[in-house]
């Protein structure tokens, strides 16, 4: 059981955890709320390989993969903001 | 021994904060921990990993991905909020 397991394996299980937020949620929000703490343990993930693996390609990968969460979490926001979609 | 114990606060404040999301009532309760959780989370892993692995090209490019970070979740959050406060989204009062 080393330390890399470990991290991978505690971030895992708190993004399963929240992907019941992503499924019951009971309003859009709560459903972007959860995959905005998603994306960003993804990126913890990558970030813990590319140190504990010898792998520095991953920290490229993370990096881009922050940037594209970013634009899609203010792109949905900004698309549910506007009054002419629909509630739900 | 010091990156470990940074790495350990860092994945209690992941658990607590994902404890928070399923547990709170209201969007704007759950909004005040999935914060807290990115911002101070991940900021003690990725100090964390920074120390375990030394002063490095690789550490750098950590560091660059943490100020990222720090740069975009509080305006994601911020976003999502106005979003709903916008639509007309009440907070939560407990019920008399």
């Amino acid at each position: 059981m080393t330390a890399v397991t470990i991290i991978i394996t505690v971030l895992g299980i708190t993004a399963s955890l929240a992907l019941y937020r992503v499924i019951f949620g009971p309003t859009p929000w709560d459903r972007l709320i959860a995959v905005n703490l998603i994306s960003s343990k993804v990126v913890m993930i990558m970030v813990a390989a590319a140190v504990f693996f010898e792998r520095r390609i991953y920290l490229d990968v993370a990096l881009v993969y922050a940037i594209i969460g970013f634009v899609s979490i203010i792109a949905i926001s900004k698309f549910l903001e506007s009054e002419d979609t629909d509630k739900k | 021994m010091i990156a470990y114990l940074f790495i350990f606060l860092g994945l209690v404040l992941m658990f607590f904060g994902t404890l928070g999301i399923i547990r709170f009532p209201d969007i704007y309760t759950r909004l005040q921990t999935s914060s807290k959780c990115d911002a101070a989370g991940a900021v003690m892993l990725l100090v964390g990993l920074m120390v375990r692995e030394g002063l490095d090209s690789l550490s750098l490019r950590i560091l660059i991905i943490l100020v990222f970070l720090l740069l975009t979740n509080p305006v994601a959050s911020h976003a999502i909020a106005r979003s709903a406060a916008t639509r007309g989204i009440k907070p939560w009062r407990k019920k008399k």
